[in-house]
């Protein structure tokens, strides 16, 4: 990575009328690196990456491309691409032309940009289609070209939305070989915008929690699916067993909790239906909802603690409905959240 | 069940009759053979279609109304995709209210325009009839530029707008490159409905022709005064063929209905 501040955002806000969709946000990011902004509908992932695009101009703070302040900079000056969610091809230009727009707005000389174009168009595994309309292409094919067509301008940041969402399982992983592939070739800085945490997580070399116009928690895969530090990330990668922490002890709705063994100095733990232990412990539940899901088998479990998700093996015989189960929080496997709420 | 079932033929048939059956006696009677408009006509000539085209206070008019409704049309879309375009993509105050002023024309009936642009513009003003005329024609065309190209502007993804940007290209650069080559199909229907429309208007046009000054149709209305002979049945159907020519070859090649 030779620029490690190759894009900086700088206590960025920005604003759709009087509504503030991101507040203060500063985020690094590295040449070369593939970053997911990741959160739900309405977090301002997809503002902010429109204000890097160049699409929005901020409310306040800067936007820092490779050494320059390009903040007021507009969108077709940056040489940002960004990959709809919608691929937005031109309807009425073949598969060729609408990769070679760009080119030709830049004036590339016709031998050049015959080569490019060709390049770009055979990279995606397109060349037979060349002739078509965007039309006359399945949605996998379309946003083959939607990339042919970022790419081909070399861009300093090629940003993406949504990129893998319309796509079905098969396809999906086509994809994603695909802008690693890109990725790997090109050396291109790329950030991709998504509110499905696998496809984060199995993308991206760094990923950026968004929840409510602020970054929640910035780290690699493994950072954010092993060790959420809000009760908000851990909610969103599927720590479905979350509790406060007062005083040493779990809050719960039907009272403070106290825990077997040392706890640790959070605001909160959180366990997946995974780390559930079945079958001994401190706690009592009753099996109130039982789900089969291939490898392993689903509980819901009415405690003491309130509701308890919790998963094991299917391999394991299976709990009646109704059936009173001895369980525990093992404090070892639990996330420790450094904020709640 | 039965009379059910012989409803909806008869219902069609009345409607087909009323639609074409004006249509099929004028032509008829065009081709007469007999001095004055009749139906059925008397023998069979064709000096009545001859002679549309040695009047020459016909052909003045035709001249005039086609100028009014290429030039009202070019006029009322160079003002209406604009207007479209504004009205479309961005969330302007009173929208809907403008929508509505400018689709005025078409609910308004044509006399009261007529009447109202002769009593407050043109005469206060002083305007001149052919200038008087054209704006009228041109305020008539507009809300069908306005709504038809809007629908096209509908079925068009505004994404492609910042494609376009991304790719290097000016806001205004996007619109020409991108927007107009995707609503060209609407603008050309927009273009053939405008043209009709002006064509074929009498109320509005009746108000402002002065001396000299005639829409074919309004020409038509006076000959039909003073001589009574079938010339108006011939004249009427050469230009009905004409503008179903029209609407053939632009649904032929544009694919007009899905527009309208």
């Amino acid at each position: 990575m030779s620029d490690p501040k190759f894009l900086t955002l700088e206590n960025l806000t920005l604003a759709y009328g009087d509504t503030v969709a991101v507040k203060d946000l500063n985020l690094t990011i590295g040449k070369g690196e593939l970053v997911a902004f990741l959160g739900p509908s309405g977090c301002g992932k997809t503002t902010t990456m429109r204000a890097i695009a160049g699409l929005l101009s901020p409310a306040s703070g800067h936007v820092k491309l490779d050494g320059a302040d390009i903040t007021r900079v507009s969108a077709n000056k940056r040489n940002v691409g960004l990959m709809f969610q919608s691929y937005a091809l031109f309807p009425h230009l073949s598969v060729y032309e609408n990769v070679a727009f760009g080119l030709r707005l830049k004036k590339t000389p016709a031998a050049e940009l015959d080569r490019r174009v060709k390049a770009g168009i055979t990279s995606v595994g397109l060349s037979d289609y060349a002739d078509r309309k965007p039309g006359e292409l399945s949605g996998g094919q379309q946003q083959r070209v939607a990339l042919a067509r970022s790419m081909v301008m070399e861009p300093k940041v090629l940003l993406l939305d949504e990129p893998l969402s319309n796509l079905d399982a098969r396809l999906r992983l086509d994809m994603r070989s695909e802008l690693q592939r890109v990725q790997k070739e090109t050396g291109v800085t790329m950030i991709f915008v998504t509110h499905d945490q696998g496809e984060a997580l199995s993308l991206a070399d760094r990923i950026v929690v968004m929840k409510r116009g602020a970054i929640e928690q910035i780290g690699s895969p493994e950072d954010i699916y092993n060790r959420p530090t809000s009760a908000f990330v851990a909610d969103f990668v599927g720590f479905e067993n979350i509790f406060e922490l007062s005083d040493g002890r779990l809050k719960t709705p039907k009272g403070p909790v106290e825990l077997s063994g040392p706890v640790p100095i959070a605001a909160g733990l959180a366990w997946r239906p995974r780390m559930v232990t079945l079958g001994s412990g401190p706690f009592q539940g009753t099996v109130r909802g039982a789900s089969f899901a291939g490898n392993s088998r689903e509980y819901l479990l009415d405690t003491s603690l309130g509701p308890i998700k919790a998963e094991v093996d299917a391999a394991l015989p299976p709990h009646e409905l109704g059936a009173e189960l001895a369980f525990d929080l093992p404090i070892a496997a639990a996330a420790a959240l450094r904020t709640f709420g | 069940m039965m009379a059910r079932n012989l409803f909806i033929p008869i219902t069609l048939g009345l409607v087909i009759a009323f639609l074409i059956g004006p249509f099929l006696i004028i032509v008829a009677a065009s081709f007469s053979g007999g001095e004055t408009l009749a139906f059925p006509p008397q023998g069979f000539s064709l000096r009545w279609i001859a002679k549309v085209f040695t009047v020459e206070s016909f052909r003045d008019s035709f001249f005039m109304s086609l100028f009014l409704a290429v030039g009202g049309t070019l006029v009322a879309l160079i003002l209406g995709i604009p207007a479209s375009y504004a009205l479309s993509r961005y969330k302007l105050p009173g929208a809907e209210t403008i929508r509505t002023i400018v689709s005025a024309p078409i609910i308004v009936p044509g006399i009261i325009v007529g009447l109202s642009l002769l009593r407050y513009i043109v005469v206060p003003f002083q305007v001149g009839i052919t200038l008087a005329l054209f704006l009228a024609h041109t305020a008539l065309i507009l809300p069908y530029a306005v709504r038809v190209v809007s629908a096209s502007l509908g079925n068009l993804r505004s994404d492609i707008e910042e494609a376009a940007v991304l790719l290097g290209s000016s806001r205004l650069g996007a619109f020409f490159r991108v927007v107009l080559p995707n609503i060209r199909g609407g603008i050309m229907s927009a273009f053939i409905l405008g043209f009709v429309t002006s064509f074929n208007q009498v109320p509005v046009s009746l108000f402002l022709s002065g001396p000299g000054v005639r829409t074919l149709p309004v020409d038509m209305i006076a000959y039909m005064e003073i001589v009574f002979d079938p010339s108006v049945a011939a004249l009427s159907a050469l230009l009905a063929f004409m503008s179903i020519g029209i609407v053939f070859l632009a649904e032929r090649f544009l694919g007009f209905s899905r527009y309208v």
